[in-house]
């Protein structure tokens, strides 16, 4: 086939380009720019090359914070992206049930980040919250803002509060798209009901929980005004993760060129932790067993 | 293996009140222990409801359904022991070939022993050996609809495999193999085959027995021969047949037979009641007469295709349109040309009110 050559149509991509360089390339290059120089005044600034890239990454400061942020994205995913899909079965499939369902498990997606952290910095008090003052009546000794145990299972149980229902939501889209003739074939072919889960909508999900995972693996890995608002990263730094880490070093100290080279590193994990779950979701359970099977 | 009979009417509506609300007309039929049969109408004609009934995938809202004479109405297709293949191919993505054929017998717990020996038998009969390992997502999809084929097959002792409309996403050469594959299965298994299509030739040439079904009702349930020569219905004289069958307007006074203007002898042996008739006559059995020759009516020809195999006459006696199959040797006549054919014969049917008088 012949392609017709226009050098022209670039013309036609120039706008995109323009866009993405305002909002994405330019201010990336500048925390490039920071990142490999010392900027001593407005007018004095001297290039480091990776001093600040080594300097960082040896700061133990760092490595609680990224193992903190590890836990707390796996904890998130182990356990939002399982109730999501139960509550997705859960959820009636039809009628007006289903609508006032939808509604009700959609609200919270509709709070703002640091209302959520204010809802539960209150709902976990113990003097006047509901949940800290049961707990205190159930004869916990629970204060979040005491103990880091504490703090951190509750910017957990908020993160799965208030993000669940978009893994809930995802998985009701591709539940019911699945077309009835598979679950009338598994009635034929005699499937339990849990046969039907594993070779039916599990599979058949694949594609939307690819995009939860992701979603919420990235989210969660960025999360900062909850716990910014529940806890301010206390008690100690039990629940300063990556975000909040940079936060202080950029706009607490200004220290401007580490900050830079940690956003970088920063933005390097995610992508490489993206890329590592899509390509893994990707491939399970499509690739082929080989020829050896009989 | 069941014989089936079913006493039953069905509407998705809850409370029906005109004909027009049924999906399927007050009906009786049995399906004999080890038959081949087939479901034959145009969409929306009842068919797929009235197999999801056998099945046991919906109830119908009145009367039974029993399976040797026990009444399985409200039972599941696990409790009848159904097999069903549907429309578009349902696979299980993550399994294997082989996974996928043993799936119906792995949830009955047959000894594995037993499965691999069933599996392998399928998909010997499909031509599937040589891909039994390969993941069953990545096959085409007419591979795809043969295993929903096998896994119909699979389980040895079904009461029944219902089909519907399996071959509608296959080409058109292999749909003609797997038909003939279904054929030779039913002769090797001896099962009780229900097959639902809306494809005359398809349903002829898989089933014994063809019910031809139309807006809720069976209109007819007969062999190949009997819905192409004696069609009990006006329905089944258009629907079979291709083209389907003329019918004329006639009328009948004191034995003598009137076709408009035209006064025709009685074939002989048949006596017709009078009054107003539609004579209904398959292009097959309209023949060239003699110009004026007795019982010969002059049509005037709108159009004459020579396809080969026969010619294909289109013309009109009157204002009434008539379709011809004339033999492949006769000259081919030009549109505004008279001809004149004879229409009787003792294949002619005679109905009123849509129905078989004679």
């Amino acid at each position: 086939m012949n392609k017709p050559v226009n050098q022209k149509a670039w013309l036609l991509v120039l706008p995109v380009i323009v866009c993405v360089a305002f909002s994405a390339i330019l201010p990336l290059m500048t925390v490039v720019n920071y990142s490999v120089q010392d900027i001593i005044s407005p007018t004095r600034h001297v290039f480091v090359g990776t001093d600040w890239f080594a300097q960082v990454l040896r700061e133990e400061e760092l490595h609680g914070a990224l193992l903190r942020q590890l836990g707390f994205s796996l904890a998130v995913l182990a356990v939002e992206i399982p109730l999501g899909i139960a509550l997705a079965l859960a959820m009636p499939a039809a009628g007006w049930k289903s609508s006032a369902v939808l509604v009700v498990v959609a609200l919270s997606l509709l709070i703002p980040w640091n209302v959520v952290g204010t809802i539960w910095q209150i709902y976990g008090r113990v003097d006047i919250g509901l949940l800290g003052h049961t707990l205190a009546k159930m004869g916990f000794d629970y204060t979040y803002t005491g103990k880091p145990l504490d703090a951190w299972l509750t910017v957990l149980v908020m993160d799965i509060w208030h993000w669940t229902p978009l893994v809930a939501l995802l998985c009701f889209a591709g539940l019911r798209s699945i077309p009835d003739a598979y679950y009338q074939a598994a009635r034929i072919d005699g499937a339990s009901q849990f046969a039907v889960f594993r070779y039916i909508q599990l599979p058949k999900l694949r594609g939307v929980l690819m995009i939860a995972v992701l979603l919420r693996f990235m989210d969660s890995f960025m999360i900062y005004t909850e716990p910014f608002v529940l806890t301010g990263g206390g008690p100690g730094n039990s629940t300063t993760f990556l975000s909040q880490y940079l936060t202080q070093k950029a706009v607490g100290q200004f220290d401007v060129g580490p900050a830079a080279a940690f956003s970088l590193i920063y933005f390097l994990i995610i992508l490489l932790l993206c890329f590592v779950l899509y390509n893994w979701m990707q491939r399970v359970g499509t690739g082929d067993k080989g020829a050896g099977h009989e | 293996m069941a014989h089936i009979e079913l006493d039953l009417a069905h509407s998705y509506r809850a409370d029906p009140k005109t004909d027009a609300d049924y999906a399927l007309l007050p009906l009786k039929m049995d399906f004999r222990d080890g038959g081949a049969y087939a479901l034959l109408g145009p969409s929306g004609c009842g068919k797929t409801t009235l197999l999801n009934i056998v099945s046991g995938l919906l109830a119908p809202s009145q009367g039974t359904v029993k399976f040797d004479g026990r009444d399985v109405t409200r039972t599941t297709p696990q409790q009848r022991n159904i097999a069903q293949v549907f429309q578009f191919p349902v696979i299980y993505d993550t399994m294997t070939v082989a996974e996928n054929l043993a799936f119906p017998l792995k949830n009955r717990g047959v000894p594995a022993a037993q499965i691999k020996e069933r599996v392998g038998v399928i998909a010997e009969m499909l031509e599937m050996s040589h891909q039994l390992g390969q993941r069953a997502a990545n096959l085409a999809a007419d591979q795809k609809q043969k295993i929903s084929l096998g896994r119909g097959l699979v389980r040895a002792d079904v009461s029944a495999v219902l089909f519907d409309e399996p071959l509608t996403v296959i080409d058109p050469h292999l749909k003609w193999q797997l038909r003939r594959k279904l054929k030779q299965i039913h002769h090797e298994l001896k099962l009780t085959l229900i097959y639902v299509t809306h494809d005359q030739v398809e349903a002829l040439t898989f089933a014994d027995e063809v019910v031809v079904m139309t807006r809720g009702r069976a209109v007819q349930v007969g062999s190949a021969e009997a819905l192409f020569e004696r069609p009990a219905h006006t329905f089944v004289g258009h629907f079979i047949g291709s083209p389907g069958m003329n019918f004329l307007p006639a009328e009948v006074d004191a034995g003598n037979l009137k076709l408009g203007p035209y006064q025709l002898p009685l074939p002989a042996g048949r006596t017709l009641p009078d009054g107003e008739l539609r004579l209904g006559v398959r292009p097959e059995y309209v023949t060239l007469a003699e110009p004026e020759s007795d019982g010969a009516l002059p049509v005037l020809v709108t159009q004459a295709l020579d396809i080969g195999t026969h010619l294909l006459l289109s013309a009109t006696l009157g204002d009434t349109p008539l379709k011809a199959r004339l033999a492949p040797d006769t000259p081919l006549p030009m549109p505004g040309q008279t001809l004149w054919l004879r229409l009787l014969s003792p294949h002619s049917c005679f109905y009123r009110n849509e129905e078989l008088v004679a």
